[in-house]
């Protein structure tokens, strides 16, 4: 009897879930709502079964994520009986930061990046579990599983250890923390097919409904509150659309889709053109884009 | 698709490393139109083939990399196809390519080496496959790429193939494959190229989706790691950690390592329910029936079968911090679950990766692979490296900066025999002499290489043989071939390779034979060992003499000839001492004698030592 290969996964998951917490004084989850935010929070759960698991769930809030996203969040540490910290940027609740006024770049640097490290700090948590995976973006496929830190939240990619074996190094120094990635070595795929072998609950909108939308800039944008600016023209539209990838709703691109269930969205992407990314306003800033950002501390 | 391999892509910059992974993703249909539309710009932009889809730029993801042109670092890449799930650990080629490499390799299962048809097996190539077979993959294809710049010729592939076959077999692998190959046409890459009409062998993905890795046999003994004690209430403790080997099923019997503490499995705990076993590779939480003490690093094992705990090995190490290792410092190192105090010995030696010979080393350099004996704060249940990975390797941690500064792989404990007690046995060395009708010894033949030392052992064996004596003739190059055959010509190995057939000798003097040992042997201190093994009377020295230009001049194995020319190092008389006997039990001069009549000197001279 073997271990057939979402198992293998899944074991080699627990294993960093407990290597961790085992070698860190404070961890936190990192919970961003979204299916590999449901994965991980499995996997945490079967990680430290029958203890629940030994740390709390951190959502940095923007104030701009879809309305189900939250639901769903709520609705999901109710039943499951978690701790859930939120945490908005005061300053940025202030100021009233949003994508329209200021550009997705400030927006997200001000709300998740800079959000994440007053959060890591006020708490001071040593490490956070994240969901990040390899096969997301090009920067990550170098990304360590134990991902250093400095004390300035910075990542450095020529300074990161080198991990060996399963043998992670989860040292740190007062005020310095690592970033750990469970789901390190998961594809898309194999979310997906965890998801449906384990039965685990997502958010609705990874599955096709037909919502309001506006085409804009070639990106099908849901609007999802009275809140999104609409241009001259624009007149949203019922399509028949869902999300293969959940961020700030006017920064994520919607796909037609009929894909209603689990299974049908596996079948989706077995024959997908797009990668999932590709429907992230943030990721297209410039080149490098997104190694930027982790330099600077996004997650 | 239930299936997954772990490999590594081994090559330089230049051997077309970067195009053969980005060329693996986009016929596995992996690259999404978004991915291509990138790639068709960025190729343009900065790639290297003109109009065309540059795929090494798929790969190259930090800007630093692209700006700079080459790869910085271990990137992992995953794709799929209907046999196989892979995840693909990519290492550049550069100066930091130890560090890299043993990272990329010590999670995969199997290797692809890639060179240039043009340049054929370099240094590099040797180095790569050496540093495979030193971190246990035992599974390797030499992809012999750019065969479309020499016209696809089957000379060119067949004459690199048997060069590195012949290499591989001092190596650990279970076989090789050889593909030719050309990354950018895609040919024999994962359709059969028509280009390579003479090749029926399998391509490079047929390769990696046919390799067995070899499931762990069933019947192993368990190993259970405990990571962390599992106590939501004062009504459960269970622990939870990993099953390292084996099968782990309710109701085994455990001893808890390290100490001698025993209970039994009672619930093997998941959140999906219990199970009756757990195989190689589960994470669980075990609960067992007794109330033991057990905490986080120790090891449950199948209790007759369990691995052993000590606090001193011999290891390999390799250096990958810029700061040197230092003999003697204090570092932490982590091994299983367990984080402790860590001191190595200076360096026995250092191994230069790309000709796996020794050299003498008083600290390791960043890149650098030695072997040492190395001292752990606590006692630590191990097993060595080629049996289990998962308990035989550890990496070293620096106190202050808390970086990964080198990772070792345990050969062996150091103090085991100190917990094995010698167990008195009744029939001894004197029964066996009685029921033998002879005395049994040591003749020891030393002499230069080309002295006549095996010729002239063989013929003295004969002559006992025939005289009803039970012999036994331990040959220098024999030996070597499989006990020794890990040991290389420097003086260290030297005086292993000699310790070694000393203690063997010594062994068979118990078993009641009269024991040749034909061995260069060049060292005093160790012919000396050789006779302390052994009783009083048990040993002869025989000192095979002939002058240094005369065993030239004969030259039988042409080993003087290439020692000369620089191809042989450490050749004893040329470039590695020969001690000469100061006083020998038996000296034969072969200038002067034939074969026979030295031989038939031997074996008067052991009659008048009254050893036979």
């Amino acid at each position: 009897m073997t271990l057939d290969h979402l198992s293998r996964l899944e074991a080699d998951s627990i294993d960093i879930f407990r290597e961790a917490v085992a070698e860190s004084e404070r961890p936190v989850l990192l919970y961003s709502i979204g299916k590999d935010s449901s994965v991980l929070l499995h996997l945490a759960r079967k990680a430290f079964h029958p203890s629940p698991p030994p740390f709390p769930l951190l959502h940095v809030d923007t104030t701009w994520k879809f309305r189900e996203m939250i639901a769903f969040r709520d609705e999901t540490v109710a039943r499951l009986g978690l701790e859930l910290i939120v945490h908005r940027n005061p300053e940025c609740v202030a100021l009233g930061v949003n994508p329209f006024d200021h550009g997705s770049a400030l927006h997200t640097d001000l709300w998740k990046t800079q959000g994440l490290r007053q959060a890591l700090d006020e708490h001071r948590f040593d490490l956070a579990f994240g969901g990040a995976r390899r096969d997301e973006e090009a920067s990550r496929a170098k990304e360590r599983v134990f991902s250093f830190r400095t004390a300035q939240h910075r990542w450095d990619p020529r300074n990161q250890r080198p991990e060996l074996w399963r043998l992670y190094n989860a040292r740190v120094a007062p005020g310095e923390g690592i970033r750990v990635f469970p789901l390190s070595n998961w594809t898309e795929l194999d979310v997906w097919r965890y998801v449906d072998r384990e039965r685990i609950p997502v958010v609705p909108l990874y599955f096709a409904a037909r919502r309001p939308v506006v085409e804009r800039d070639g990106t099908l944008i849901m609007v999802d509150d009275g809140r999104m600016p609409l241009r001259d023209g624009e007149e949203p539209t019922w399509e028949l659309v869902r999300f293969r990838t959940l961020g700030c709703y006017p920064l994520t691109g919607a796909v037609r889709s009929t894909a209603a269930s689990v299974p049908e969205v596996i079948e989706e992407m077995r024959t997908a053109t797009t990668s999932e990314r590709q429907g992230r306003v943030i990721d297209h800033d410039r080149g490098g884009s997104m190694e930027r950002k982790k330099q600077e501390g996004y997650f | 698709m239930d299936d997954l391999l772990r490999f590594i892509t081994c090559g330089s910059v230049d051997d077309g490393k970067s195009t053969l992974i980005g060329r693996l993703l986009y016929e596995s249909k992996l690259l999404y139109e978004d991915h291509l539309a990138a790639l068709a710009v960025d190729s343009k932009r900065v790639g290297t083939r003109g109009e065309e889809l540059d795929f090494a730029l798929l790969v190259d993801g930090l800007a630093a990399e692209r700006e700079q042109g080459i790869t910085i670092d271990v990137a992992y890449r995953f794709f799929a196809t209907e046999e196989r799930r892979f995840i693909a650990a990519d290492t550049p080629g550069h100066e930091q390519y130890t560090r890299n490499m043993v990272t990329g390799a010590s999670t995969a299962d199997a290797a692809v080496i890639l060179l240039d048809a043009r340049k054929g097996v370099l240094g590099q190539t040797r180095r790569h496959a050496h540093l495979a077979s030193m971190l246990g993959i035992r599974h390797v294809a030499l992809a012999v790429n750019k065969l479309d710049l020499v016209g696809y010729s089957r000379g060119v592939f067949d004459s690199i193939s048997a060069e590195f076959a012949a290499f591989a077999t001092e190596l650990d692998f279970d076989g090789v494959t050889c593909v030719p190959m050309s990354a950018t046409d895609g040919a024999n890459v994962v359709a059969p190229s028509a280009l390579t009409p003479w090749y029926d062998g399998k391509t490079l993905l047929g390769w990696l989706e046919s390799v067995e890795v070899g499931a762990a046999a069933a019947d192993e003994p368990a190993r259970f790691l405990v990571q962390w004690v599992n106590r939501p209430d004062a009504d459960f403790r269970g622990f939870s950690g990993r099953v390292l080997r084996g099968t782990l099923r309710g109701g085994d019997r455990v001893r808890v390592l390290p100490g001698d503490r025993l209970s039994t499995v009672d619930r093997i705990v998941t959140m999906g329910g219990d199970l009756t076993e757990a195989p190689t590779g589960s994470s669980v939480t075990v609960v067992l029936a007794d109330d033991v003490d057990v905490s986080r690093g120790d090891v449950l094992a199948t209790a007759e079968d369990p691995p052993d705990a000590a606090d001193a090995f011999q290891a390999h190490l390799v250096w990958l911090d810029e700061a040197d290792l230092l003999p003697g410092r204090r570092y932490l190192a982590k091994i299983g679950a367990r984080t402790t105090g860590f001191t190595a010995d200076p360096p026995k030696y250092r191994v230069e990766i790309d000709s796996r010979r020794r050299a003498p080393a008083k600290v390791l350099r960043c890149n650098e692979i030695g072997v040492a004996n190395v001292h752990f704060d606590e006692v630590v249940p191990y097993e060595g490296y080629r049996v289990n990975k998962d308990l035989g390797s550890f990496v070293v941690i620096d106190r202050l900066t808390n970086a990964t500064v080198g990772a070792g792989m345990i050969d062996f404990a150091l103090h085991r025999s100190a917990n094995v007690r010698r167990q008195r046995l009744t029939v001894d060395k004197r029964a066996r002499a009685e029921r033998n009708g002879h005395r049994p010894c040591v003749v020891w033949f030393t002499g230069l290489s080309g002295a006549g030392k095996s010729t002239i052992a063989d013929l003295v064996e004969q002559t006992l043989h025939a005289d009803g004596k039970n012999t036994f003739l331990l040959d220098g190059d024999n030996v070597r071939h499989g006990l020794n055959r890990d040991l290389g010509f420097t003086d260290a190995d030297r005086v292993e390779n000699i310790r070694r057939i000393a203690e063997v000798a010594a062994l068979m003097v118990d078993a009641g034979l009269i024991v040749l040992v034909s061995f260069i042997s060049p060292f005093r201190t160790e012919r000396a060992l050789a006779r302390d093994l052994v009783a009083e009377g048990e040993f002869c020295e025989v000192f095979v003499d002939v002058p240094l230009a005369v065993a030239e001049r004969r030259d039988p194995k042409g080993l003087y000839a290439k020692a000369r020319r620089g191809e042989l190092a450490n050749f004893t008389g040329i470039d590695s001492p020969y001690e000469p006997p100061e006083d020998p039990d038996i000296r034969v001069d072969t200038t002067a004698l034939t074969p026979e009549e030295s031989a038939r000197a031997v074996v008067a001279g052991l009659r008048g030592l009254g050893l036979c």
